[in-house]
């Protein structure tokens, strides 16, 4: 009888793990369930028309990829950068400690407050006005810690004997960081900054409070053109016009095709970021 | 020599850049909210009402504060004990292989989901599927609590499962060696030395709780003339959903803005302290490898 809370807590621990996987998988599944037969090439190539009503939902899909975009242009260095002093060439010293304080800080800022900050310093102060330009900025600032981050654990992850071995050779601390160390953790680099995509594309209120919201029926070309954002987008129409069952058809398309571009940057991250993290620091890690 | 100096100076001003940006967010936001909380000083957070159209305007915010803490409370009570029970299978009893990684990797996927369509299939599903359930509005501080419980259990998995990771192999094995069973190790043993982890990841799910914006701007009903509620079936307006909904109605440089501000500035302080004493609980190392 002693066995008993043995195998009732194993099996509780086993359920309630599988819970997250239930979530998603529901989440997923709910959406394709109700949300594929919107999906045609009309709805990905077109305008909206009467209000979202009708058509397609382009513009968004161009503005969330190019605020994305321009965003990882933004972030990734000033992250890789950042990541490569703290892992190489800091010392241990009151700087470090403040700069990594700092990073936890800025990580925990609620999405909501930077979105404040870019209203009224870059939509305002800096005169950029809700741009494309604007919103990728704001959410540059958003996902900093997380490329700082990544990169540091990545570059941390590279063996010693792999620089020792380039030093040897007589290379430059640069030239060793340049060839040997950004080559080993480049892998984990890229994955761990396609997840901060992947929070950028999903991201709704940064972007609303930087890049406008105004339904567009045209393609931003300008980064300091007013762009609306797939996230932006379903919310807005979810607030308007879902009770009628023309618009909830339209934003079930929207939500599932923000869900397919978050899934296309997560999914092949994730695994392949397993994948190299246990290669790297072995199955313990 | 020349090259290395001047990417040691370049990459330090990147790692500085973290430093600035906090300053300018907090520096911009509060700046921007300081008038209004000079005007109506301490009965900012203690008023009772919020009426930016009356005359004169009132803006207090005490129900939006209690509205908060109770969707991120029911949250947070909510997830912990799954997020816990969880972690413990992933440290403890899982040998690895598939199973492992495929929770491991749904775990990731939950955990940066975009929050809109989070609140969007609570629009559309949960809401209707409560109203029908307990009858009223559906729009509810239990809707907000689900879809937020939903938001923070990854994130007390992963960081509860890294606390139980790390307590070293020894402990167990002394344990076992006593002729433990593994679960009065892990209850005795395990779980007493890897509390503080395991506490730490419960305040910062708290944290983000207080600040996700969109999923539960979009199920808790957000009243007109925010109230405190006395029932989790009631509707409640939180921090963030009134930054979102009034910002599109405030006109800038008013006094509405400006007390839209402020309610940033609360946020920033509240999250800061929150992640502040989580990031001193984990000895500075918030997280981990995978997450």
């Amino acid at each position: 009888m002693r066995r008993r809370p043995e195998i009732l807590m194993e099996v509780l621990t086993w359920i309630a793990s599988f819970i997250p996987a239930i979530i998603a998988g529901t989440l997923i599944s709910f959406l394709l369930f109700n949300g594929a037969s919107v999906i045609n090439w009309k709805f990905v190539t077109g305008f909206p028309e009467r209000g979202g009503l009708e058509g397609g939902i382009l513009p968004a899909i161009i503005g969330s990829i190019y605020i994305s975009a321009l965003c990882m242009l933004i972030a990734a260095p000033i992250g890789i950068g950042a990541g490569t002093y703290l892992a190489e060439y800091a010392p241990e010293n009151i700087f470090t400690k403040v700069v990594r304080f700092f990073v936890e800080l800025l990580a925990g800022i609620p999405s909501i407050v930077i979105g404040l900050f870019g209203y009224v310093f870059l939509v305002h102060g800096l005169g950029l006005g809700f741009s494309i330009l604007s919103g990728a900025i704001a959410l540059a600032f958003m996902i900093l810690p997380w490329t700082i981050r990544v990169s540091e654990e990545a570059i941390r992850a590279v063996p010693r004997e792999y620089r020792y071995a380039s030093l040897a050779l007589g290379a430059s601390k640069w030239k060793t960081i340049r060839n040997v160390v950004y080559a080993a953790a480049r892998p984990a680099i890229i994955t761990g900054l396609m997840l901060g995509l992947g929070k950028a594309v999903g991201e709704t209120a940064v972007v609303m409070m930087t890049a406008g919201m105004g339904i567009t029926g045209y393609i931003p070309v300008s980064p300091l053109d007013s762009a609306r954002t797939l996230p932006v987008h379903l919310y807005l129409i979810a607030g308007e016009i879902a009770n009628t069952s023309e618009g909830l058809k339209m934003a079930y398309g929207t939500a599932l095709v923000l869900l397919a571009l978050f899934l296309m940057v997560s999914i092949p991250s994730i695994m392949f970021r397993n994948y190299f993290i246990r290669r790297l620091y072995g199955d313990a890690g | 020599m020349k090259t290395d100096e001047l990417i040691k100076i370049s990459t330090s001003l990147c790692a500085g850049s973290s430093i600035l940006v906090v300053f300018l967010i907090f520096g911009y936001t509060f700046l921007e909210g300081l008038p209004v909380l000079i005007k109506y000083g301490p009965s900012f957070l203690t008023g009772l009402y919020w009426k930016p159209y009356a005359d004169p305007p009132q803006f207090g915010l005490l129900p939006t504060i209690v509205g908060t803490l109770s969707v991120s409370g029911l949250a947070i009570s909510m997830a912990t004990p799954i997020g816990v029970l969880a972690a413990i299978y992933l440290a403890e009893y899982s040998g690895g292989g598939f199973l492992k990684s495929l929770i491991e990797s749904a775990t990731q996927l939950l955990v940066s989901i975009p929050s809109v369509v989070l609140g969007f299939i609570g629009l559309v599903f949960l809401v209707p599927t409560l109203a029908k359930t307990f009858g009223g509005w559906g729009f509810s501080i239990l809707a907000g609590g689900i879809v937020l419980a939903i938001m923070t259990l990854p994130h007390i998995i992963c960081i509860s499962s890294d606390a139980i990771k790390a307590v070293p192999r020894e402990y167990r094995y002394a344990s076992l060696a006593l002729g433990a069973s593994r679960w009065q190790t892990i209850r005795r043993v395990v779980l007493p030395v890897a509390k503080s982890g395991i506490l730490a990841s419960i305040i910062l799910g708290l944290g983000n709780a207080i600040g996700e914006t969109m999923a539960v701007l979009m199920v808790i009903g957000n009243p007109e003339v925010p109230y405190i509620p006395t029932s989790i079936l009631d509707r409640v307006r939180v921090l963030t959903s009134t930054i979102v909904i009034e910002f599109n109605y405030a006109v800038w440089g008013s006094d509405q803005m400006r007390a839209l501000f402020a309610i940033g500035v609360t946020l920033f302080i509240i999250t800061a302290v929150v992640n502040l004493v989580a990031f001193y609980i984990l000895g500075g190392r918030i997280y981990a490898k995978k997450a």
